[in-house]
């Protein structure tokens, strides 16, 4: 199978830069950074078809090697889908989140930090228990221990 | 004809009741009834599929009368029909629990209707996902479920679970575009995404390749199945949703991505190439999560860290191989789905009950909450591994199988699976004395609605005279009849009881596992099902 080299280099350069953006904390960048990760993947996935070829309808009089191979492009027919979806969905979860808060920063979750804060010192389990040497009261429910009175 | 030849409506169903539930929007008790009703269907469906694969039979759909591997073909064999069964099973527990809820909250029309609907395409996913016998068909099965659990997610939309969805999403989307990579790839090496088809022409090409592949597949659902160091995501996103959202989550999600790494690594890539890697990865997979759990005071937050450490005992029945632990794995996920999804539904009773799933605020459940107090205890225990119950069970078989061909370093993964276990009772039994056992009074923070019910409870029994602990205890039940409704009590006792019942015909269910595990590890009945004349 033949390669296109210049291809290949941009599903690189696409897919770097696109996992670089969704490291970023501002949302928009995110969305950003997942459109160029999905076009990446697609141009990958047409880079797998092999050479050009003509349009994959059935001719009695055409040899089956001059096809192009139709299967890469169905697939990326429902990625593409699949990507418009997901990217709908986050600029709705993006509106939301500025509406909310009027920023689009993915926030901090407090549970979390408040675990990590925590000390190992647990007070239910940790802390000194007062304890019996003795078994006998006095009148006064004081306990009675060996050696007094 | 073939009854397994119906077996596509186990995703149509749900598709097309998600279309009549979403046309139904505005008539609440219409779409309850039309989800409710889909579903039932479903699990009778199902339940007729698993009786007739029941004898270790496979048996292929082509769609469209496309033979593989140029059509879609979906595959039914006893695996891909038990994980239909129980998911069906799980869900509409879950969603009688939902409906009840939402029945007593007095849920009006609104934003929130879209539940019903997202749910059921969500199981029409985790359906798809099961039956794929193509990569690709997988990765739609994953898409599906994954948008529908994008909108569960969120659901409301207030600004902690925009927070938490943002996480999931990416995260989501990550190992999605990190599958697709891997299914250009590999059609690039074989052309070819039929499983079937692959499973003979992979084992064709070099090692290097074949491992990067390999890698990839792992990698993508190593993140959906929450395997550490891809876990992270889960314990942080999963308890901000309503509970039972995360319930069905629990349940489900992580155990499609299981299902898929069995499948590579029994059909796909059989030579058990990074068995050692798996070790390693289900170890710290295991004992990372339960210390995660150790850590936590927030209830579901503690569930969601023992979800993903119990993922690692599934990775090491993976990595272990052979017949009895594959058999041992499948009995396990069976088990992990039931009562990981049984624990979260009763945190989210607790939440209801008391106000909060946070063990620092809380106390006197025993007294206070009968009913919850067992609906907890038996899938705790069942979550801890102490005998009888099939969390026990399928322990014991995969260290058994483990421990039957064992070099060193199994034997380390052994000793981190008793560890892993012990830690898992202990944070149950730590769980257990300060919700229910102690005082109200004496929790760090109290909380003066569950002080006032403690100290009314108290004051029946008080009164004396041969009646009062009768008395204490009406009034404990009243209490509790108030703030859960019957339907959620009913709806998660009905899932106990399936867990429960996974232990009592234990028998039947391991040895139906093990035919099942036999079949996997031949390949050739999957092979010979899909691709009749090759």
């Amino acid at each position: 199978m033949s390669v296109n080299i210049t291809f290949l280099v941009i599903t690189g350069v696409l897919l770097a830069a696109g996992f670089y953006l969704v490291l970023e904390r501002t949302l928009t960048r995110v969305l950003l950074g997942i459109m160029l990760l999905g076009n990446g993947v697609n141009l990958l996935i047409l880079t797998t078809g092999g050479r050009r070829g003509v349009a994959p309808l059935f001719d009695s009089n055409r040899d089956p090697s001059e096809y192009s191979d139709p299967l890469p492009q169905a697939l990326i027919l429902t990625a593409i889908v699949i990507t418009f979806a997901v990217t709908a969905f986050l600029l709705a979860m993006i509106y939301r989140s500025w509406a909310l808060t009027s920023a689009d920063i993915v926030a901090d979750d407090t549970e979390d930090i408040k675990v990590s804060q925590s000390t190992a010192y647990d007070e239910e389990e940790d802390s000194p228990v007062a304890e019996d040497t003795t078994e006998f009261v006095d009148e006064e429910g004081r306990p009675i221990r060996e050696g007094e009175e | 004809m073939n009854f397994l030849e119906l077996s596509p409506l186990a995703v149509l169903l749900p598709i097309f009741g998600a279309g009549a539930a979403f046309l139904a929007r505005r008539r609440l008790r219409t779409q309850r009834l039309i989800t409710i009703g889909i579903l039932c269907l479903t699990m009778v469906l199902e339940i007729g599929m698993v009786a007739a694969v029941w004898g270790g039979e496979s048996y292929a759909i082509h769609i469209g009368g496309w033979d593989a591997p140029f059509g879609i073909a979906l595959m039914v064999d006893g695996f891909s029909a038990f994980m239909l069964l129980i998911s069906t099973v799980v869900s509409l527990a879950v969603l009688l629990y939902a409906t009840s809820q939402g029945l007593a909250d007095g849920d009006e029309p609104g934003p929130v209707s879209v539940f019903h609907p997202a749910y059921l395409i969500l199981l029409a996913g985790v359906s798809n996902a099961f039956l794929a016998a193509d990569l690709f068909n997988l990765y739609v099965g994953f898409e599906i479920l994954l948008t529908a659990s994008y909108v569960l997610l969120t659901l409301g939309g207030t600004a902690e679970r925009i927070r938490a969805g943002t996480t999931y999403v990416v995260v989501s989307v990550v190992s999605s575009v990190i599958f697709l990579m891997a299914i250009a790839m590999i059609y690039a090496a074989t052309g070819t995404v039929n499983m079937a088809d692959l499973a003979v022409k992979l084992p064709e090409l070099d090692q290097g390749p074949q491992l990067i592949l390999h890698v990839l597949l792992l990698i993508a659902f190593g993140i959906k199945a929450a395997v550490f160091p891809l876990s992270l995501w889960l314990p942080d996103s999963y308890p901000t949703a309503p509970a039972p959202v995360t319930a069905v989550f629990a349940g489900l999600l992580t155990k499609v991505g299981v299902y898929a790494i069995v499948r590579t690594e029994t059909l796909l890539f059989p030579g058990g190439t990074v068995n050692a890697a798996l070790l390693v990865v289900a170890t710290l997979t295991m004992v990372i999560g339960i210390l995660g759990a150790l850590a936590q005071t927030d209830f579901k937050r503690m569930l969601s860290f023992t979800l993903t450490s119990h993922i690692g005992y599934l990775i090491f029945g993976v990595a272990v191989g052979g017949p009895l632990a594959i058999a041992a794995t499948i009995y396990y996920v069976g088990h992990h789905i039931i009562v990981q999804t049984s624990l979260f539904m009763v945190a989210g009773l607790i939440e209801r009950r008391a106000g909060s799933a946070n063990v620092t605020k809380l106390g006197s459940l025993a007294k206070l909450s009968p009913a919850l107090t067992i609906l907890f205890f038996i899938p705790a225990i069942n979550l801890g591994g102490i005998p009888p119950f099939s969390g026990f069970l399928g322990k014991f078989g995969l260290l058994h199988a483990a421990a039957a061909n064992a070099d060193a370093l199994t034997w380390a993964v052994i000793g981190a699976g008793l560890l892993t276990s012990l830690l898992t009772l202990l944070a149950i039994i730590r769980v257990w004395a300060r919700m229910f056992w102690r005082r109200a009074a004496d929790a760090e923070v109290p909380s003066a609605q569950l002080v006032a019910e403690s100290t009314r409870v108290l004051e029946q029994t008080a009164v004396g005279g041969a009646h009062a602990p009768y008395l204490g205890r009406k009034l404990a039940r009243e209490l509790e009849a108030e703030s859960l409704p019957w339907g959620m009590r009913y709806a998660t006792g009905s899932l106990v009881v399936a867990g429960i019942a996974l232990t009592v015909f234990a028998g039947p269910i391991f040895a139906f596992c093990q035919r099942v595990a036999a079949e996997l590890i031949a390949r050739e009945p999957f092979i010979n099902a899909v691709l009749p004349f090759s």
